[in-house]
């Protein structure tokens, strides 16, 4: 098989300060196939739209990409002087950012930014490109598009900003889009429709996307792989079916747990003690530790890496073999801890 | 649009009405103009009478409403020191003073946005750092010193040097850089209007004190405009224009740039009011015959019919520069230029 | 899991913060707002001048080599000498004499007193109006707000020089038609300048004072103290003029240069101190007929004194506003 389209090898992001250097993406390894939507779940403060952002090569200073590499099409892009990645950016790599409401530039049509993008990164002549622009707002779905072309984005609704996001971010083409967030500022009556589109446009286009956000269900409906981030490292990243009905590591078996489903006659939705750790105080070993029912020795100790286990990788001491612990074991394991957990809980909430 | 004009025209007619009411009570505050106007000698009588002519025994306020109505025909009185008609020395004096903040107007703008831009763009550059130390100092440097040492330096240092020879090759007399450090120089009469425009000798007398004047608002600009780029630098909407892969002239020039210039119209409109104001330290400095040294003249020797006339006048160009601003707001923004009744939905 | 009661207790031994002045000083030293002004040289060296000029204005008297204000110690033999290091400078008058023969450090350090103390008498008076303003103005709202925000409005948008000025014309003038006043000349200079840069700088402070006191107003707290009986004034003192201190403290900086250049201007023009116990701006004033004559000295050096004290006041005045808000930069 041919290189996946774009391969992140043990990339680092980290800020200096005057206190140290704080290590916000820390150690990871993932790929991206041609036309495939990897999901990037985790709570706020977890890496998944640093890391987005060191794709695209627009980390905002003083953050920056601290060790390892990101590939395109097997050719390395995080190293690449800006001009060059300018010209990726946009061409090979779009993006889609959270708030559609504050992407576009409020003093140009929006027929001018997207005639704009498109005459950057091809040689169309102004009448091609805006002759393309309004195919492109009407594939986006926007009514009327040889007028709206003309018209500024205070004169568009949300929705329809961000449908003219995407136009911009798909306006020539790229490889793979990076979606931060995309639906998250949006009416939730309006987040189905743009998810909807957006995985549309990408299947009609081979599109790959990486979709950034912290919203489940979006993941399950749109994403073909997951992963997992947790302080800025991925705790389990597999098949998405896999992750979301067979949750391997503790934390997404918590996240799973937390998600209210329907026709599901759950008496309360778990939830995880604890908060995730500010990037200056993460735990030796586990960043998960102090929250883990499962926690042990080892997990204080030493970092787990990604294990496999089935079709998924796992960050976690469970699955090591030298453990001595079977797949079936730790699941059994979790399940008694839950027990105990909940136990637990109850007690606290009769005290 | 034209709704909003006249809104703000009614706003201005406002704060014109509020202006003159400060001028008017300044006639109340300070005693009978009479003894003002008349030498010891003048008998009860004739005060008496010039008091009936003046309409001072009107109620208070129809004096009010007639000083109004004598104003909008351009009747401010009879100054008590020159014993003339005040709009008379107005209309002398004005060219002179429009004239100087019309050049440093230009001067401050033309070189403080460039130098804004550059050092917003360049946050952390060498230069960059320079221009900001440098308008640290332009800030902390009043105005009339600003003045003094630029008299010091260009004409009297400079006019107590030796010609110098330069790499043996030329002499070069330093007093050819020497300026004139006093008055307006050689100006034309063209009837409605005096200028140094037309002269070499009156545009070298405008140099020194068009730069005093708009040193202090070319620092002001230059450092509004820097930190406006910084914050427009940081938005969403310039990130995903980087994101499309813009060229950077594209997104510092075209993106960046153009939002930069609503909150810079603003203030550079109330700075270019604020010059004509501050005209009158530059012209005490170099006695410079306007406006702003007649005021001052006022001031000391209290003529209150030319302290409210000037008043009232600087009132008068704020409000036509405000509303100039206010056009050139429809030019900028289309946010402004059409009402869909969803204007709100930004921000 | 031994591992984990050990964490837990860990963090319940945690320091607990005391209270007190020392621990007060410490928390101050470990703030960030300390370690900006520490790791910029350039304000700690406009720190450090400001603080001899602060030295220097208040102990001015026992500092200064000669008595300017007293005319009996001047001498016309000693007037117009340049400095020390010049040809006829004298080593008695380290900075040269100016016309009436008073020793011109002397004169300066006297001259800085009076401007800093113009200046901070003027900054105070803005500052409590202002303030007092600005929270009637957000706590009451309605008719009372509209009004002073729109006086405020019209004043912003005429140069407050201007509106000294006038102010100045207008107080000056009053004074002059009512020689039923018997005043003093120099105080009644003080006074006015003191009144008219006050009034004329009030309007910052109003502003920023109404906006978060507008925003504080409809939090709960203050309600649920209005709902316990609690006096609006109380409330305001208490809950709001706390949250606005930063704000103001930086406003109170830069308007405190700007003050010190005003009244440095007015006194420049003439209508300030006056030269019978002179600030900077009426020294300059003075200095400034001898300018063509070649005693530079008399100009240059008061000049010199007040852009380095402004310069160093606008310094701080710029690292403070950084440093309380680190999102302006």
């Amino acid at each position: 098989m041919a290189d996946p389209l774009l391969q992140v090898r043990n990339l680092v992001v980290e800020f200096p300060t005057r206190r140290g250097t704080l290590t916000a993406v820390d150690n990871i390894s993932f790929d991206i196939a041609e036309g495939e939507v990897l999901g990037v779940v985790g709570e706020s403060g977890a890496g998944k739209s640093l890391t987005g952002a060191a794709i695209i090569g627009l980390l905002e200073p003083p953050g920056q990409v601290g060790a390892g590499e990101i590939l395109l099409e097997g050719r390395r892009i995080d190293n690449l002087p800006y001009e060059q990645m300018r010209r990726i950016r946009g061409k090979q790599i779009g993006a889609i950012f959270q708030d559609p409401l504050t992407s576009l530039n409020p003093l140009y049509s929006v027929g001018r930014q997207l005639t704009e993008t498109i005459m950057t990164h091809t040689d169309m002549t102004p009448t091609k490109a805006r002759e393309r622009a309004i195919e492109l707002l009407t594939e986006v779905g926007i009514p009327a598009p040889a007028r709206r072309v003309d018209q500024y984005p205070h004169q568009f609704s949300g929705g329809m900003r961000q449908r003219v996001v995407i136009a911009l971010a798909l306006a020539v083409n790229p490889r793979l889009v990076v979606a931060d967030e995309p639906t998250t500022a949006l009416d939730v009556s309006i987040q189905a429709q743009i998810i909807a589109l957006l995985k549309k446009l990408c299947r009609d286009h081979g599109t790959a996307v990486m979709l950034v956000t912290h919203d489940m269900g979006v993941i399950a409906e749109t994403a073909d792989r997951v992963a997992v981030m947790y302080a800025g490292r991925i705790a389990e990243i597999g098949p998405v079916r896999e992750v979301i009905k067979n949750a391997k590591h503790p934390y997404t078996h918590g996240l799973m747990g937390s998600i209210p489903a329907v026709g599901h006659d759950a008496e309360r939705l778990e939830q995880i003690p604890g908060s995730m750790p500010r990037l200056t105080d993460i735990p030796q070993g586990c960043a998960f530790n102090p929250r883990c029912p499962q926690a042990h020795g080892r997990c204080f100790r030493d970092r787990p890496e990604p294990l496999p286990v089935e079709d998924s990788r796992v960050a976690c001491w469970l699955y090591d073999e030298a453990n001595a612990l079977s797949y079936e074991d730790a699941k059994r394991a979790v399940a008694a801890k839950e027990q105990v957990s909940e136990a637990q809980l109850e007690e606290q909430a009769n005290v | 649009m034209v709704a909003f004009i006249i809104r703000r025209l009614i706003q201005s007619l406002f704060v014109m009405f509020f202006v003159a009411l400060v001028s008017f009570s300044m006639f109340q505050f300070i005693g009978d103009p009479v003894n003002q106007m008349v030498g010891v000698e003048t008998s009860l009588k004739e005060r008496a009478e010039l008091r009936e002519r003046l309409g001072l025994n009107d109620p208070i306020p129809v004096q009010f409403f007639n000083y109004i109505t004598d104003a909008v025909q351009g009747d401010f009185g009879i100054s008590y020191q020159q014993k003339r008609p005040v709009s008379q020395m107005l209309v002398e004096r004005l060219p002179a003073t429009l004239e100087l903040s019309l050049i440093s107007a230009l001067f401050s703008l033309l070189v403080g946005i460039p130098m804004g831009v550059y050092t917003g763009l360049n946050r952390n550059g060498f230069l960059a750092k320079c221009f900001l130390t440098i308008s640290l100092i332009g800030i902390s440097l009043p105005t009339f010193l600003i003045g003094i040492l630029l008299i010091f330096f260009f004409s009297v240092t400079l006019a107590n040097l030796q010609p110098i020879s330069i790499f043996g090759l030329f002499m070069l007399d330093p007093k050819i850089f020497q300026l004139p450090s006093f008055g307006r120089g050689t100006v034309v009469d063209l009837g409605w209007w005096t200028t140094g425009l037309l002269t070499v000798d009156g545009l070298k007398a405008l140099i020194m004190p068009s730069i005093t004047l708009g040193l202090f608002q070319l620092t002001l600009i230059m450092r509004l405009v820097r930190s406006e780029m910084l914050e427009v630098l940081r938005t969403d909407y310039i990130k995903f224009a980087r994101a499309r892969g813009l060229r950077n002239r594209a997104v510092n020039f075209g993106h960046a740039l153009k939002n930069t210039m609503v909150p810079v119209i603003t203030i550079t409109g109330l700075q270019v009011g604020s010059i004509i104001a501050f005209a009158i330290i530059t012209e005490t400095v170099f006695q410079w015959p306007g406006m702003g040294q007649m005021f001052l003249q006022a001031v000391t020797n209290v003529d209150i019919p030319i302290m409210a006339a000037y008043l009232m006048l600087i009132a008068f160009f704020f409000v036509v520069i405000n509303l100039i601003v206010d056009m050139l707001y429809y030019v900028v923004d289309p946010r402004l230029r059409i009402d869909t009744g969803k204007g709100s939905g930004h921000g | 899991m031994a591992d984990q009661v050990d964490k837990s207790q860990g963090i319940v031994s945690a320091p607990v913060p005391k209270s007190g002045f020392l621990d007060m000083m410490r928390r101050f030293f470990d703030s960030d707002v300390w370690h900006s002004f520490k790791s910029s040289p350039i304000t700690i060296f406009a720190g450090v001048i400001t603080l001899i000029y602060f030295i220097l204005a208040i102990f001015g008297p026992w500092i200064a080599p000669h008595d300017p204000f007293d005319l009996a110690g001047l001498s016309l033999m000693d007037s117009l000498l340049p400095p020390a290091w010049m040809e006829y400078g004298e080593a008695r008058f380290p900075l040269g004499t100016d016309d009436q023969g008073r020793d011109l450090l002397s004169a300066i350090i006297y001259g800085s007193r009076v401007s800093l103390f113009i200046g901070f008498a003027s900054v105070i008076l803005a500052m409590v109006m202002g303030i007092a303003l600005g929270l009637i103005s957000g706590f009451v709202g309605g008719a009372v707000d509209a009004f002073i925000m729109r006086a405020a409005e019209i004043q912003l948008s005429f140069p407050s020089i201007l509106i000294a000025l006038l102010i100045n014309g207008i107080i000056i003038g009053y004074f002059k038609t009512h020689p039923e006043w018997q005043v003093d000349q120099v105080t009644l200079a003080y006074f006015v300048l003191v009144l008219s840069i006050g009034l004329s700088n009030w309007v910052q402070y109003a502003r920023t004072v109404r906006g978060s006191t507008l925003v504080e107003r409809n939090k709960e707290y203050v309600q649920a103290a209005h709902v316990i009986g609690i006096h609006p004034i109380m409330i305001m003192w208490r809950h709001i003029l706390p949250n606005v201190l930063g704000p103001v403290l930086v406003i109170a900086t830069i308007q405190l240069a700007l003050a010190i250049i005003t009244e440095a201007t007015l006194s420049f023009l003439g209508v300030g101190v006056p030269p019978t116990e002179p600030s900077l701006g009426t020294l300059i004033r003075v200095g400034n007929d001898y300018l063509f004559s070649g005693e530079w000295w008399i100009t240059i050096f008061p000049g010199a004194a007040l852009a380095i004290l402004v310069l160093a006041v606008n310094l701080l005045g710029d690292w403070l506003r950084d440093a309380l808000n680190p999102k302006l930069r």
